[in-house]
């Protein structure tokens, strides 16, 4: 081997995908090349599908109001209206646009989504680096607060805060709900912050007399952006499905509609005896799908980054 | 230039921390300017910790590391910066020392905005096409390309050429070689006797002994974390002294003598050095006994070597220590 002859670098693919011509050379890390993730993504169908879902019911939910004729609570027409070119969901008990009351719990849905799982990813991946880069004591103490939040039942403690706090709005129902929803996150950065300290570049990067912030940010957090974004969109989904299931109790946002409060609701006025199938289908297969079509997508991304998983 | 003063690393290992693992015991070496210093040992000697506890990579557990008569054995995040200033590192493995997913001028950069913010584009490039064209390599050839795209050799030389930015004194060069390829060897082990000869300290950590006679001015042998014999390269390959160092040169090919004219010499060696050791020889020359010694190191009296970790100067810069082999293992002379 001369020294003019480039060598295959440990963890290159290149073998493992013969007659894929991407726009730039395979073989590069996964996550190293924009356009190479961008182009395998664009052609991964479990993606595509995911993708199409969860981005039109967001245009949905962002778009959607403007072209209502009547607000989520309005008493808009006739009671328990089937479908119709008027009312294309029907109407409740009491006359309401189901529609109306749909497009308004999909905004809300996404925006306990995204806040609260970007909470939680906030927490988890903090924790997560600052643990498996520091080790030690700050390792063991974080480690046993993540170990701690992990075994308290999440779900009954949101429902008490809930009941207690009787602080009802979307956002500080994400907030609560992103609160408990960390700690497998930062148990996962953990793990793979702890691999990533050993290597060489690391100790190369403290030799350059960079601080342990600036290395997190820039050598250790670029070589899992595929992970933490996978990451996220789970704890998107999860935060969706937390909400749905608080809402659908009785421990909504008292202020806001979501899909899971249109459930609840539809299942107080008896819809389900009356046989008005249009007020609680809408929301509980919005819900499906959303959070459905979140679930694929991160199979067809965890393809995407892991050249070893691509069905071609 | 560097002195090592009794350095220990201490691992706890075990459940709860209970059972200790010296990883390094009580060395003590030290590197002058335009000098390289080979530390020699076997896996688990305690060679690459003793690199990274220079290097602030690792914490030391006792002892003192001195940089140019300043102690540097702890220093806090600014002190280290500056101490990095002058003391650099290259490691075994050139793959993983470049962050797989960006360009290798990274490195540089990082470099840059950490020591020379104010330095402009056009000034920086010039200094680094310099430091390139001194560790032979073509800017052309390697700037923007990722690291797999380039040889071992060149990425070992691309480490030393980023060290060479930062107008380093001192070069801990770990296993740099044992990673590449026989043709690229000899191309960094020239550029290491060639910064020698600009005015380096080299510290270079190997396994190899031939590395070691080819490069050093002074070698140090390793076994078990602690010193057994140490000093001047010839002295000591051409007169090993200690079992560990002549069973290591005895295990070694020769160009130029047989395997039969070896083993004779070895045997005869061997003969001459039975049952004896050499260490506690010059200590009970000293006026010490061997139980005096012992004793003493129960006692650990203050500034003492614990028995069994300190040399006797056999030769001038020709150090050897208790010739037993493991820590446990009891004195042949006794």
């Amino acid at each position: 081997m001369t020294a003019t002859q480039p060598v295959a670098g440990p963890g290159t693919e290149a073998s493992d995908q013969p007659g894929v011509a991407g726009p730039t050379t395979s073989g590069r890390k996964p996550g190293g090349d924009v356009r190479e993730t961008l182009y395998f993504a664009l052609r991964n169908p479990k993606v595509l599908i995911g993708a199409v879902v969860v981005l039109g019911f967001l245009l949905l939910g962002l778009i959607g109001p403007a072209f209502l004729r009547y607000a989520p609570m309005d008493y808009a027409g006739p009671p328990m209206a089937p479908p119709s070119a008027d009312f294309p969901f029907g109407t409740t008990t009491f006359g309401q646009d189901v529609f109306a009351q749909f497009v308004a719990g999909l905004r809300s849905t996404f925006l306990v989504g995204l806040l609260g799982g970007g909470v939680a990813a906030v927490i988890g991946m903090t924790i997560g680096f600052v643990a498996g880069y520091r080790g030690g004591l700050i390792d063991e103490l974080l480690n046993m607060l993540t170990n701690v939040v992990l075994v308290i039942p999440g779900f009954v403690v949101l429902i008490i805060i809930n009941a207690y706090l009787g602080v009802r709005s979307v956002p500080m129902q994400a907030l609560y709900i992103g609160v408990f929803s960390w700690p497998w996150v930062a148990r996962a950065v953990r793990s793979q912050t702890l691999s990533l300290r050993s290597r060489d570049f690391i100790d190369l990067a403290r030799l350059s007399g960079v601080g342990v912030g600036t290395i997190l940010r820039r050598e250790v957090a670029p070589n899992m952006y595929s992970y933490l974004f996978m990451t996220f969109v789970l704890l998107f989904g999860g935060s969706i499905l937390t909400a749905a299931s608080l809402d659908f109790i009785g421990l909504g946002p008292t202020n806001a509609m979501s899909l899971g409060l249109m459930m609840n609701q539809a299942v107080q006025w008896s819809a389900l005896h009356l046989g008005l199938w249009w007020w609680f289908i809408p929301p509980g297969l919005g819900i499906t799908l959303i959070v459905g079509s979140l679930y694929i997508m991160n199979v067809g991304l965890d393809e995407v980054f892991n050249p070893k998983l691509r069905e071609m | 230039m560097l002195t090592l003063n009794q350095l220990d690393k201490v691992y706890k290992t075990g459940t709860f921390g209970t059972s200790d693992l010296h990883a390094v015991r009580q060395v003590s070496l030290d590197v002058q300017r335009g000098e390289v210093v080979s530390l020699i040992g076997e896996s688990g000697s305690g060679k690459s910790t003793i690199g990274k506890m220079v290097l602030h990579l690792l914490d030391s557990t006792g002892g003192t590391i001195t940089f140019d008569g300043r102690d540097v054995t702890k220093l806090g995040f600014r002190a280290r910066r500056d101490y990095y200033r002058k003391v650099q590192g290259v490691f075994q493995d050139p793959f993983s020392s470049f962050n797989p997913i960006y360009k290798v001028d990274r490195t540089f950069e990082t470099l840059r905005q950490s020591y020379f913010p104010k330095v402009s584009g056009g000034e920086w490039r010039s200094r680094l096409e310099d430091a390139l064209a001194a560790v032979t390599l073509e800017p052309d050839d390697i700037l923007g390309k990722y690291p797999h795209q380039l040889s071992g050799g060149q990425l070992q030389r691309l480490l030393i050429a980023r060290a060479l930015l930062l107008d380093i004194e001192l070069l801990v060069a770990d296993e740099v070689i044992s990673m590449l390829d026989a043709s690229t060897r000899i191309d960094v082990l020239n550029l290491l006797g060639e910064l020698k000869g600009r005015g380096l300290g080299i510290l270079f950590v190997t396994h190899d002994l031939s590395l070691g006679n080819y490069v050093s001015d002074r070698v140090v042998i390793l076994y078990k974390g602690r010193v057994v014999e140490r000093g001047d390269t010839s002295a000591v390959f051409d007169d090993p002294l200690h079992p560990y160092t002549r069973d290591l040169l005895a295990s070694v090919p020769h160009l130029d003598r047989t395997w039969e004219e070896v083993e004779a010499e070895e045997a005869e060696r061997t003969r001459r050095l039975a049952g004896r050791c050499l260490y506690h020889e010059a200590a009970a020359a000293q006026g010490r006994s061997l139980g005096e010694e012992a004793a003493s190191a129960e006692g650990s009296a203050p500034g003492e070597v614990p028995d069994g970790v300190g040399l006797v100067e056999y030769a001038p810069g020709h150090f050897v220590g208790c010739f037993r082999k493991a820590a446990e293992a009891p004195c042949p002379a006794a």
